[in-house]
């Protein structure tokens, strides 16, 4: 091992990618796979004059990140399934003020308490579409420990970015995985953009970016939040018109950014026959299993999402290839491959790979799953 | 109180005629006016119900947040920095139902924080619901045939939960509301003023409490300042509800948010 | 014999809601919900000053001064 790996295990990377990102609040609450990343924080953020709060539960988790985010701190928070249902209102909340907040859901198996330390990934769904009425998340899913690293750093930045919470979509594997990571690079930083002038301050009007210069609270603004629709003054307003500008707002801050926002890692897409498309840890089985089937002369390929949401269908379109046969291996009865199907609609053979025993899907299985299915 | 420390331009507010809630907002304003805060440094955290709407008729900093949570989004503001004043202004229904569970915790805390619960007895914005502080058998619409459960008493809650300033006040004693807000806000460590206002609307007509004005006015009869209750028997007591300071004890433990590790 | 003070009542209609809270609290009678049950300053003359009016008014709709004798 070189002088500049180091052995961490994943949840220690996400808080340590965090704090390389400068976050200097974390709230949170513990939960299996998680609460690894609350006990580094709450030994590291008083090292790094920041603040750790254990609360007492997950809602209060977030509300306190959202609190810190609009004074001005970049936040953290980490938790699983039971954990992330719980903070699905302050999510919305996050979204409509356009507080940058990141969460960590790692995955476990579900529903309910289901299964607190088997690996699943089931949540899927739940970071897109888990709290009410439209709203748009960036989702980043890491695939190994020194991923965990950069893409917890991507997200604060990312979050800072475009005012909006990022969720590092992690898994009980990688949470607990311990594996070699370089940090010796010292991390690009964004910091989110603030208002220059008192005089006619809006705190959301936007220039052509359209994400807002919200002042942070405390630094004599005179700034107003609300979860209610708001005009640009940040007053609650029961205007249609507004409302309907305000909700293409959210979406297009990002859409107009997909460049930015959005990563794919493919291998060996441009002449695959059998597609594989995954994302987390279900990818490192499948990464392996393209390199058995390529050495036996079989001609297959692998994308992996590793920005999940926003999902755009043209650029996953693009990437994949004119690969014949599509086999979405995942954790769970069938979430991602509904995506992989709304874009290839009977243009090409979607064929879903699911698990739900709890264990990861093996190479071999993958193997034996095409032979099985005559793929 | 300094008009100024208004959002004209935002007024007339959302309320009801003779709704409490102004007359809290007003004592609020005139307790951080008499205290002479920077008002760059002073920021209102509201949840939701008709009385969490009050921030937003402030020239202060303001953040409207969910039903139940001003109080962890306080603590957070709070925490990240902590030169700030903060200040909850909830409903009986946003602190001890649905955000009962912050209230003690952040009383257990001692966050330097000061909870403004304005107490009108029921959920005036969905309609006129029992909260946990209805009194037992009064009439709302979720307790047509009269409230069965006990109210909590909310001096006792945050008290018994380790708030280290406690007082309750009502809007007809406005002088006593403004005294006690502006030791609550300058105390340092958890504080809660429980500052009983009316809801015309649906308490008050629910309960056949009168107008507007007999409804402040009366507070006069059933409200009893705490020095004088003390000369008085349980039975005198009966019905009435006590005002005054219940707690004002010095913080008995920092934030508790991590210090940073002493210099070697 | 000491003059006695006299006060300016000022009264934003735009703001009031004439919900009748500073008639009620008014010690002087100085206001009244009239026929059209709008407020009105019906005894300004009788006002002393004790500013209940302006404490209770929801709607901060009510100033009472210390009128200055020129
Ligand atoms: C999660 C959630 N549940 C329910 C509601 C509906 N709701 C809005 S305000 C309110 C009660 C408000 O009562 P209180 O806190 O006493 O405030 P008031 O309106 O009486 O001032 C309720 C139940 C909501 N907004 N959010
Ligand atoms: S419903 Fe009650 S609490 Fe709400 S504005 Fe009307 S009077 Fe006030
Ligand atoms: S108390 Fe205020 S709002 Fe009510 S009638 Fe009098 S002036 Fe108008
Ligand atoms: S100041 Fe007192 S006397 Fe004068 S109008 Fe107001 S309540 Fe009446
Ligand atoms: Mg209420």
């Amino acid at each position: 091992m070189s002088e500049k790996m180091v052995l961490m295990q994943g949840n220690e990377a996400v808080a340590e990618g965090a704090i390389a990102a400068g976050v200097r609040f974390y709230a949170g609450y513990p939960i299996t796979p998680s609460s690894e990343v609350a006990e580094t924080m709450a030994k590291r953020m008083p090292e790094v004059g920041g603040t750790f709060i254990q609360m007492e539960d997950e809602i209060a988790s977030i509300m306190a990140i959202v609190g810190a985010s609009l004074a001005g701190k970049k936040v953290l928070t980490a938790t699983s399934g039971p954990g992330f249902s719980l903070m699905q209102e302050g999510l919305g909340y996050a979204c409509m003020v356009e507080a940058p907040i990141v969460i960590l859901d790692s995955m476990r198996y579900g529903p309910s308490t289901g299964m607190a330390t088997k690996v699943s990934q089931m949540d899927l769904m739940q970071t897109r579409w888990g709290t009410h009425g439209d709203h748009w998340v960036i989702v980043l899913s890491p695939s190994s420990v020194e991923e965990s690293y950069q893409l917890t750093i991507r997200a604060v930045n990312l979050a800072e970015k475009y005012r909006n919470p990022v969720i590092v979509l992690s898994d009980e594997t990688i949470s607990h995985l311990r594996e070699p990571i370089d940090i010796s690079i010292p991390p690009v930083l964004v910091e989110r953009r603030l208002p220059t002038a008192k005089a006619d301050y809006l705190p959301y009007r936007t220039d052509e970016s359209l994400v807002p210069t919200v002042a942070n609270v405390g630094t004599g603004f005179r700034t107003s939040c609300t979860g209610l629709v708001h005009g640009e003054s940040g007053f609650q307003t029961a205007n249609g018109h507004v409302a309907e500008a305000l909700v293409e707002r959210l979406r297009d801050k990002l859409f107009n950014n997909l460049d930015d926002i959005i990563q794919f890692e493919t291998d060996r897409v441009e002449d695959a026959d059998v597609l594989f498309m995954s994302f987390g840890i279900t990818a490192r089985g499948v990464s392996e299993a393209v390199e058995t089937l390529r050495s036996h002369g079989r001609k297959a390929g692998s994308l992996r999402f590793i920005t999940l949401f926003p999902f755009d269908d043209d650029r996953v379109r693009k990437a994949a290839g004119n690969a014949r046969t599509i086999v979405v291996p995942e954790l769970n009865s069938g979430q991602l491959v509904l995506l992989v199907k709304r874009v290839f609609g009977d243009s090409r053979k979607v064929v879903p790979m699911n698990k739900i025993n709890g264990d990861l899907i093996s190479p071999q299985e993958i193997l034996n799953f095409l032979r099985e299915e005559n793929l | 109180m300094r008009l100024d420390l208004l959002r004209s331009e935002r007024l007339p507010n959302i309320w009801c005629p003779g709704c409490g809630n102004g007359i809290v907002l007003r004592a609020l304003l005139e307790a951080i006016d008499q205290l002479q805060l920077d008002p760059d440094n002073v920021v209102l955290v509201s949840g939701i119900g008709c009385s969490s709407r009050a921030p937003a008729y402030t020239a202060f900093d303001n953040v409207h947040s969910l039903h139940g949570r001003a109080i962890p989004v306080a603590t957070g503001i709070k925490l990240a920095n902590p030169d700030l004043t903060v200040i909850v202004v909830t409903g009986d229904g946003d602190s001890s139902a649905i955000g009962g569970n912050h209230l003690i915790h952040a009383a257990r805390r001692d966050v330097d924080i000061t909870v403004v619960v304005f107490n009108n007895y029921n959920y005036g914005m969905t309609g006129g619901q029992a909260s946990p502080l209805t009194p037992t058998s009064s009439i709302t619409t979720t307790t047509p045939n009269g409230m069965l459960d006990r109210p909590f008493d909310l001096v006792k809650l945050a008290a018994g939960a380790g708030a280290t300033y406690v007082a309750r006040s009502g809007i007809y004693f406005a002088k006593h509301l403004v005294d006690h807000l502006k030791k609550a806000i300058a105390h340092d460590g958890f504080s809660l003023v429980d500052a009983v206002a009316q809801c015309p609307t649906y308490f008050g007509r629910f309960n056949r409490k009168g107008s507007a004005g007999q409804m402040v006015t009366s507070q006069k009869d059933w409200m009893v300042l705490k020095s004088v209750a003390e000369k008085k028997t349980p039975e005198e007591l009966a019905g009435k509800v006590i005002i005054g300071e219940f707690v004002n004890i010095e913080r008995h433990a920092p934030v508790s948010a991590a210090a940073p590790k002493e210099q070697a | 014999m000491p003059e006695k003070k006299t006060f300016r009542i000022t009264h934003n209609r735009k703001w009031c809601k004439d919900c009748g809270i500073c008639v009620a609290v008014c010690p002087k009678k100085v206001y009244e919900i009239d026929r059209s049950d709008r407020h009105a300053i019906v005894n300004p003359q009788n006002c002393i000053g004790c500013r209940m009016c302006v404490e209770h008014c929801p709607d901060f709709a009510l100033t009472v001064e210390e009128a200055k004798n020129e």
